[in-house]
């Protein structure tokens, strides 16, 4: 398959300040990547590159095959993208909002009405066709960022934090959305901060932080290769735990009042543990994507 | 960028579009102004001032004040409207609205992306002085059909002034902070820019600075071509708009592309 997105030692300073530190990743068609990492770790530096908005300081970036430096009108007629930032036209209604955009990309107007009026159905808008932008709740004003970005018919499309600040039900709705848009080929790279979203989305995925790439893989794999099959969590542990868990020789993360324990098959040892060491709650589950990403980021607070 | 003319492409005429549609959701409301600004100042100036004034020596000859300002209130609109769209309206859209940040991930370049928003802020100086002229002419102030000549006379100011109001906009770090152009550079132009009085009534040191300002030949050509008086002194000051905005206009886009682009 070709690469949509080929990044190579990709490069981003704002004078001292060095917001991508020379990383390389690429992007196939048709399928749906991840860019994860904390704030301020380099995801919307990187991707602002991607689209166009921001020229690289050093490196290589393509997209479809071509230079984004000197070909950027051409890539950007073929991408969609989501900002972070609501940056709808407030006193246009839904409609106008899509119309208007339309004109950005030289698109006729019979055409574009036609295509507003297919993907505010797509989108759940059409009952609210002629409501300002201003009027919108978050998540209709997401929804009509979406559509907008696909009024281009883009063969990539780029969201950054697609659902950060909606409500659960605005948060599955665009989803689900894009679960179709990739079930019918279109590539899509997308930026976030939440697990769960990632690992349900994306056929890949990297984990940033500090400018730099962490790790990257497919979203099961990394949580295989980085923390095993099962997570036990002991709150308030008796003193010896850590001494035992040494010398199992397991993978486990020590918080004072709470131990974390990483192991394939945890069934024995949680029975094991929760008789001798638990004094207050002994939980296991399955591993997760936020725990390959707090093990590889830290658990300290950012910003 | 080394070019002197950014290259710039039809596709400004997509940003004017744009605002065109906004505008024409409250166009009831833009209208007003214009409307109603010449009234109160005809009435303040004709009716109040007059009385004292009486008539003016303008260019070796008696004219009514009331004749004497009302090409000035014209060229006034011009300078008002271009400017203070592409000043406080343009950071409202680049800061406020971000709408510069949809645009620059669609095919349009920074430089079609500012091009366009002078372009409509010369728009909007036309449409404001049409509106304006309709009033003025029930006064028959305005003689035709030189008069007609204002209205390309208010698109090369609204030029002139647009490039102006949008390099600031690309300079000011926060909104609050156009009062400076205001307060330095166009309220010095309102009053001393021969609106009021003729610039020959200024000291001779006064007159050159104001010769030097495009308000002050803005409000002669508007005076030449409302009075029907066309003759060669309207020359220079034609070559000084063009001059001016032919200047100001690439700066404005470069100093913008300085502040968009990171």
């Amino acid at each position: 398959m070709n690469a949509v997105i080929e990044a190579e030692h990709l490069r981003k300073a704002f004078g001292e300040l060095v917001a991508v530190d020379d990383i390389s990743f690429a992007v196939k068609a048709g399928e749906c990547f991840g860019i994860l990492g904390p704030n301020g770790a380099g995801k919307t530096s990187t991707i602002r590159m991607i689209y166009g908005f921001s020229p690289p300081t050093a490196g290589q970036l393509t997209v479809f095959g071509l230079d984004i430096t000197r070909n950027a009108r051409e890539v950007k007629a073929r991408i969609g993208v989501c900002q972070q930032e609501n940056n709808l036209d407030p006193d246009l209604s839904v409609l106008q909002n899509l119309v208007v955009f339309a004109r950005y990309f030289n698109i006729p107007a019979s055409e574009a009405a036609g295509r507003a009026r297919e993907l505010m159905r797509f989108m759940a808008l059409d009952h609210r066709e002629n409501s300002r932008a201003v009027d919108l709740s978050g998540g209709l004003v997401r929804r009509l960022v979406m559509a907008r970005a696909l009024l281009n018919r883009p063969e990539l499309l780029i969201l950054d934090e697609p659902t950060t600040g909606l409500d659960p039900q605005s948060r599955h709705q665009v989803w689900e959305r894009l679960e179709e848009l990739r079930a019918g080929g279109l590539s899509i790279l997308l930026t976030t901060h939440y697990m769960e979203e990632a690992s349900r989305l994306c056929d890949r995925l990297l984990i940033m932080d500090q400018g730099r790439i962490l790790v990257e893989g497919k979203p099961e794999e990394l949580v295989r290769r980085h923390v095993g099959r099962h997570v036990l969590e002991v709150a308030d542990p008796a003193e010896d735990l850590t001494a035992f868990l040494r010398e199992r020789d397991v993978r486990y993360e020590s918080f004072g009042h709470r131990v974390i324990v990483y192991v394939e098959d945890g069934s024995d040892l949680y029975r094991e543990i929760s008789d001798r060491f638990c004094q207050k709650s002994c939980t296991m589950r399955m591993a997760t994507l936020e725990d390959v990403f707090l093990r590889l980021t830290g658990r300290e607070l950012r910003e | 960028m080394s070019a002197l003319y950014p290259p710039i492409s039809r596709r400004f005429i997509r940003v004017w579009q744009r605002n065109l549609t906004v505008y024409r959701q409250s166009w009831k409301i833009s209208f007003i102004p214009p409307l109603l600004e010449p009234l109160f100042y005809l009435l303040a100036f004709g009716v109040g001032l007059s009385v004292l004034v009486g008539s003016i020596h303008y260019r070796g000859e008696e004219i009514s004040y009331v004749r004497f300002i009302a090409p000035a209130l014209i060229a006034i609109t011009v300078m008002n409207n271009a400017f203070f769209e592409n000043t406080y309206a343009s950071f409202v859209r680049m800061y406020y609205q971000k709408t510069f940040d949809a645009m620059m991930a669609t095919p349009l370049t920074v430089e079609e992306i500012i091009a366009g928003e002078i372009v409509w802020g010369a728009t909007k100086a036309l449409i404001a002085t049409a509106i304006m002229m309709a009033v003025i002419s029930l006064f028959g102030l305005i003689r035709y059909p030189e008069g007609l000549l204002l209205l390309p006379l208010a698109f090369l100011g609204g030029l002139a002034f647009g490039a102006a109001g949008m390099f600031c906009t690309a300079i000011v770090p926060h909104i609050e902070q156009f009062n400076l152009p205001v307060f330095l550079f166009i309220t010095p132009m309102f009053l001393f820019g021969g609106t009021f009085f003729p610039i020959e009534n200024l000291p001779l040191w006064a007159q050159k600075t104001a010769l030097l300002l495009p308000l002050t030949h803005l409000v002669h050509l508007a005076r030449a071509f409302a009075n029907g008086r066309i003759d060669a002194t309207v020359l220079p000051g034609i070559a000084y708009l063009a001059a001016f905005s032919a200047a100001a206009f690439p700066l404005a886009i470069r100093k913008m592309r300085r502040r968009l682009i990171k």
